[in-house]
């Protein structure tokens, strides 16, 4: 128990060791791991903003159904009943011909000739049962019921969701899914080529060394002996780049949210979420680093480890 | 042992007492650094029988190779130095591997640097020290744990006369203290001066093992 104590503690302190007297390359493959780190942190925030952007915009798609003044209030409630039970419909809500007369008047206070040509009197406005839905995607559904027989007999005019409205909400739709997966998709992308980056740079690093692997394998150091120091540096670069990068997303999110919020004015929500959850973020981020150095190294320095001459090392060797 | 291409050694059959004195000699090519590197475990025989101070390399798994490795001090004619570690911390490091505490480091190592000569070169790198000085610190770092056999692969390989004869007068001082020494060398001088046990390698065969040998190069 004793000897394994010292033998952890010497392998920490070789570690950090070498990661002081390697400065130039540790600085190089820590900025490596930073600019990773960053990248799929950025990736990160943006996917999760234009996410909650989509879905804002998708949460407004709704579908207005006019009804003709003749409906019974008995009719009426009974199709709002149908609409309900649909199971992706988020909300249904009627809006009687006053009420529409009301919110027009409201809307357009200002314009003296859009006021003068509606008298209460003489209201041309229907009145409205307009549809909310859990998922646009699946509007079609809704319109299913929006356009049995049954229903259509009690309607004015065409639903909203329909003809050249039919076709912006669906490229909407489609396009707002598009944008969804490819944010994906790009996340795992770079974080592939940024791995594969500092995994090679690991490699080198350990290629560099190579001989002091030899000797100490010679002297009869044991594999997690010559090993071990090698993951501690890699993970020390893990770490730093963790905590920096956790520093600048921080940094940048604090400052900036209020100039983009111009333009998305959901990254107030993603600012909030990460400030909510920054401790799991923040140890997300650093163990994020801390793996890609423990595999890498681990990966790198295994072909140096066998312990005795294959036919292929050899040959390396010998160059 | 050299995949299809080269059999190093062939058939060869050694016994060798403890506290024996061995040089083995022959041309470069011969078989000699096969034949220690079969004794560390660098290399894997394809067929025979090893046995070094009770232990069966037949049953030596991976994992053990560092415990025997630990257990036989071996000297290159390369050095192999860790060239970023003091004269102190490449002696040490023998012992850092196997777990001693540093009080008792710090205690040991000088009296080995002391039994090669190099007290006083504690703090400095192999590459400020001269070829007999680096292969001293190696030395040093094999005896470091006191094993019973040292393996010596031309250690004055690269070193001129005099220095070589100071290694070997160390080796001799080793030996005295009761360890194995298997001493490979070119240098017919050295052989016939120290009049110890001579086994000639040729083409991977032992063609002459002497009690009192002597060492002539065709």
């Amino acid at each position: 128990m004793r000897r394994f104590l010292i033998s952890t503690s010497r392998v920490f302190h070789t570690g950090t060791k070498n990661f002081i007297r390697n400065s130039w390359l540790s600085t190089a493959a820590t900025a490596i791991m930073f600019v990773t780190l960053i990248v799929v942190s950025m990736t990160f925030v943006a996917n999760m903003t234009f996410s909650e952007a989509i879905r804002n915009l998708t949460a407004k798609i709704d579908v207005s159904v006019y009804l003709k003044d003749s409906v019974k209030k008995a009719d009426r409630d009974r199709f709002m009943t149908e609409l309900r039970e649909q199971p992706n419909v988020r909300n249904v809500e009627y809006k009687s011909k006053e009420d529409a007369l009301a919110q027009y008047r409201e809307d357009n206070k200002n314009d003296l000739e859009l006021l003068n040509a509606v008298s209460l009197a003489e209201n041309p406005l229907p009145a409205t049962i307009t549809v909310q839905t859990n998922d646009p995607n699946k509007i079609q559904e809704i319109a299913a019921v929006i356009n049995t027989d049954e229903n259509k007999a009690l309607q004015s005019d065409e639903p909203s969701y329909s003809g050249d409205r039919k076709q912006a909400i669906d490229r909407i739709i489609s396009l707002a899914d598009f944008l969804r997966n490819s944010g994906v998709v790009a996340s795992i992308v770079f974080a592939v080529i940024s791995t594969l980056i500092i995994f090679n740079t690991i490699r080198m690093a350990i290629f560099n060394r190579r001989d002091e692997i030899e000797i100490m394998k010679l002297i009869g150091a044991s594999k997690w002996y010559i090993r071990g120091p090698f993951v501690v540096e890699a993970s020390l670069y893990g770490l730093i780049a963790g905590i920096v990068t956790i520093v600048c997303v921080g940094l940048l999110l604090d400052t900036q949210s209020a100039n983009i919020a111009q333009y998305i004015p959901e990254i107030m929500y993603t600012r909030d979420y990460v400030a909510a959850h920054q401790v799991v973020i923040a140890l997300a981020v650093a163990g994020v680093g801390i793996l890609i150095g423990i595999v890498s190294s681990m990966l790198a320095t295994q072909r140096y480890l066998k312990m005795h001459a294959t036919r292929r090392s050899r040959r390396m060797k010998r160059g | 042992m050299y995949g299809k291409e080269t059999t190093a050694l062939n058939r060869v059959s050694l016994h060798i007492e403890p506290r024996e004195f061995v040089i083995v000699v022959g041309t470069s090519g011969a078989g000699k650094s096969t034949l220690l590197k079969l004794l560390t475990r660098e290399e894997k025989p394809t067929s025979g029988k090893i046995v070094v101070g009770g232990i069966d390399y037949d049953r030596l798994k991976d994992r053990d190779i560092p415990l025997l490795r630990r257990k036989v001090g071996t000297v290159f004619q390369d050095f192999k130095l860790l060239a970023n570690r003091t004269v102190f911390e490449n002696v040490a490091f023998a012992l850092e591997i196997v777990g001693m505490s540093n009080r008792e480091i710090r205690h040991t190592v000088p009296k080995v640097l002391e039994l090669v000569g190099l007290s006083g070169k504690e703090n400095n790198f192999p590459n400020e020290l001269s070829g007999g000085e680096r292969q001293r610190v190696a030395i040093a770092r094999a005896v470091v744990r006191q094993p019973k056999i040292l393996i010596a692969d031309e250690p004055t390989g690269n070193l001129d006369p005099k220095h070589s004869w100071d290694i070997v007068r160390i080796l001799e001082k080793i030996n005295k203290h009761g360890t194995t020494v298997i001493l490979t060398t070119h240098n017919q001088e050295i052989v016939n001066k120290l009049k110890r046990r001579v086994i000639t390698i040729s083409h991977g065969k032992v063609v002459k093992d002497q009690a009192r040998g002597s060492y002539t190069q065709q």
